[in-house]
């Protein structure tokens, strides 16, 4: 279960947490505090109609004002809030097509290797006073490598 | 790198570092002073704009994304010599104190009016979240409610 390991190493850090609440607000940081100035998920995931995330964050991280950004930068729906779910419970989740957005393991291995969103915690930048926000704890390549193995072996979830 | 936008109307080609925060490119290149630098953070809202009719923290918004889009800023808010309901009720109200901030909370305000274009109290706390140093929130919420009052009637 090495690519597991590996792979949930990934899933259960705050640099993919923070923005899979299981509430109505993003989190932010290395102590994954509440989104400051009340930010709200909105009714699409991209923020209330005048304080959208792209109303600050932008295609990719400004290193001068320290705000992170990437494409379709957003909250992932309600359905796959990952906070306060065990890793066992994450993979579950992913792997559902009721919870998942109907994706198949194919389709969820594409989302977790090669979507710009995701891969973007390991280019995550600085934050508002220039310290580098913390990366996940695998490489990004040998998460990748372990996504793929995970799946190749019939995506097993331990029991925990 | 050469970028090319409209801005209040009227077009513009600028050469500048693609990174450069757009918020500098309209004060110090093409001269447009009532867009203010606050806290560079994306976090005050001084430097609010309108990037195709979305808010948007300038000092946090690379020149390089204005490219084919419409910028407005404070001073192409209204049309013409008519004030923007904002602008109407901002007078009416009275609201700036020492002023550095209103631009920024006008352009957040007529944003916000294009969405809810009749805002409740919550509505305005949950999306109007720049800073005034001053303390001029409480006639801000009035002059928001005026400015909705003006809008609707004007339509």
């Amino acid at each position: 279960m090495e690519a597991f390991d590996k792979m949930m190493a990934v899933l259960t850090h705050k640099r993919c947490v923070n923005c899979h609440p299981s509430g109505d607000r993003p989190r932010q940081g290395e102590d994954s505090h509440y989104h400051n100035f009340g930010v709200q998920r909105g009714e699409n995931n991209h923020g209330l109609p005048a304080l959208r995330c792209q109303t600050c964050h932008q295609q990719e991280n400004n290193n001068f004002s320290g705000v992170p950004g990437a494409p379709e930068w957003s909250l992932a729906p309600i359905r796959m809030a990952w906070e306060g779910l065990s890793r066992v419970e994450i993979a579950r989740s992913i792997l559902d097509p009721e919870i998942n957005g109907g994706r198949t393991l194919e389709e969820t291995v594409h989302h977790l290797t090669e979507h710009e969103l995701v891969l973007w915690a390991w280019e995550p930048g600085v934050d508002a006073n220039g310290v580098p926000r913390e990366k996940p704890p695998v490489p990004k390549e040998e998460y990748i490598k372990a996504v793929k193995a995970w799946a190749e072996a019939g995506a097993p979830i331990p029991e925990e | 790198m050469k970028i090319s936008f409209y801005i209040n109307g009227n077009a513009h080609s600028i050469e500048a570092d693609g990174n450069t925060p757009l918020l500098w490119v309209i004060r110090d290149v093409l001269d447009l002073k009532g867009t203010k630098f606050g806290c560079g953070k994306a976090a005050c809202g001084a430097c609010t704009i309108h990037v195709d009719g979305e808010a948007v923290r300038s000092c946090s918004y690379s020149a390089k994304f204005a490219e084919g889009k419409n910028i407005t800023t404070i001073e192409g808010l209204s049309a013409g010599d008519s004030l923007h309901p904002v602008q109407q009720a901002w007078i009416e109200e009275v609201v700036p104190q020492c002023g550095y901030c209103q631009p920024g909370f006008m352009m957040a305000t007529a944003a916000l009016l294009e969405k809810i274009p009749n805002p409740t109290d919550q509505d305005i706390d949950d999306n109007i979240v720049n800073i005034c140093r001053c303390g001029t929130y409480y006639r801000m919420r009035k002059a928001i409610h005026r400015a909705a009052e003006i809008k609707n009637a004007n339509i």
